[in-house]
């Protein structure tokens, strides 16, 4: 391995280091907040988690997701930051693909945006 | 009781798996799950997408720090996602199809596994040399920073090792667990990998091989807000709070407690299974 190929490498390994810290923290503020607003608007109310209902429509697509949340509705503001931590591995992915472009390292190249797609088809 | 103290009980009991979870190494799913069904009698289904979404929190708080320390295998963990990912998208797609008593029956015996797993002595691999055509091909072949500096070492049986990492996504996407233990089995038994790689790059790959099957989770409306906020932030605060202390205590005497506590918990795993009554 040539010092050039190294360096690069290693930068690539900050970059990804920070970035699952800070994704990590991002998300948790954010499922805070919703934690707020869900107690304030329900925390009088009874809890039902007995029998499997499956969630409303609203808080299991990304769009209805982001709808309701910026109407400060507590549960979809929680939904939200757990969709972003959802996001930080595959973030992670997409950064570990620049990378291995960066380094022409073709074979990786394939095996991570295979690893991508796997991820995608889950989501989609 | 009120949403508001269920909220707190749940956070307190959260804090306690993030922090056992992370000084064990067996992560916060396997007591979480239990907790969740047997104690407060969630159903099996919501525990299993609660814990997922905990689990990409620690693996992904933890990974920040090995990541940068250079100890981690990004290209091994990278190349052993491609079985880990594919194998929990196929556990959570079964997952719908089977039943919860079977489910948890399963969750128990994994649960015994891992017990048993955390309390054998991890023999430490160092390997050397070319390694095989495969790893070679591969780039598997790394160094990890130590005292006395830059150690080499190689990769073994890669094609085994893969096939295990396949059976830890398929549980890990069925149960929604880490299944560290399976994914040490695979490196440090199989893949002959040294131990501090072994266990920074499986908690690197945990991360994305529970988004793999979360997603599916969520969309079937598995993953429910209101239990799923204080687990995670329970979760991730007791890990915290986990690594802090992790050098300062002695882990063997609590690992056996543990593993004790584990197994009680997977014995009455199972018998509800086996009656039904989950």
């Amino acid at each position: 391995m040539d010092t050039k190929h190294q360096t690069n490498d290693k930068d690539v390994e900050k970059i990804m280091g920070n970035l699952l810290r800070y994704g990590v923290i991002f998300s948790a503020l954010i499922v805070i907040i919703g934690a707020v607003f869900y107690l304030l608007q329900h925390g009088n109310e009874q809890p039902h988690y007995v029998t499997f209902l499956g969630e409303p429509k609203h808080i299991t697509n990304i769009k209805g997701i982001f709808l309701t949340a910026f109407n400060g509705r507590g549960r979809s503001i929680i939904q939200l930051g757990l969709l972003f931590l959802i996001a930080t591995p595959i973030a992670r992915i997409i950064l570990s693909i620049v990378g291995y472009v960066l380094e022409r390292d073709y074979l990786y190249i394939i095996i991570t945006l295979i690893v991508f797609g796997v991820i995608l088809f889950s989501l989609m | 009781m009120t949403i508001l103290l269920f909220t707190i009980i749940i956070f307190g009991f959260a804090v306690l798996a993030g922090l056992l979870g992370s000084l064990t190494g067996l992560g916060g799913g396997v007591v979480i799950i239990p907790v969740l069904t047997l104690l407060f009698k969630v159903d099996i289904h919501y525990a299993i997408g609660t814990s997922l979404i905990s689990v990409i929190a620690t693996s992904s708080g933890a990974a920040a720090a090995y990541v940068k320390e250079g100890i981690s295998n990004i290209r091994l963990g990278m190349f052993l996602e491609l079985a880990t990912t594919t194998g929990a998208v196929a556990g959570a797609f079964i997952a719908a199809y089977i039943s919860t008593s079977i489910i948890a029956i399963i969750f128990g015996l994994i649960l015994i596994l891992s017990a048993i797993a955390s309390l054998l002595k991890h023999g430490d691999h160092l390997v050397t040399g070319n390694g095989s055509y495969l790893t070679r091909k591969l780039k598997l072949n790394n160094s990890f920073p130590t005292s006395e500096g830059k150690q080499d070492y190689t990769v073994k049986n890669v094609v085994g090792g893969f096939f295990m990492m396949n059976v830890a996504g398929v549980i890990s996407g069925l149960l929604g667990i880490g299944s560290g233990a399976l994914k040490v089995i695979a490196m440090d038994n199989i893949m002959r990998v040294p131990f501090k790689v072994s266990t920074t790059t499986s908690n690197f790959m945990i991360g994305v091989t529970a988004a793999a099957s979360a997603g599916i989770y969520f969309k079937r409306g598995y993953i429910d807000p209101s239990l799923s906020m204080p687990v995670v932030i329970g979760v991730l605060i007791g890990a915290l709070i986990g690594t802090k202390i992790l050098f300062a205590t002695k882990v063997s005497t609590l690992k056996i407690i543990f593993a004790i506590v584990i197994l009680l918990l997977a014995l009455e795993m199972i018998y509800n299974g086996a009656m039904h009554k989950i």
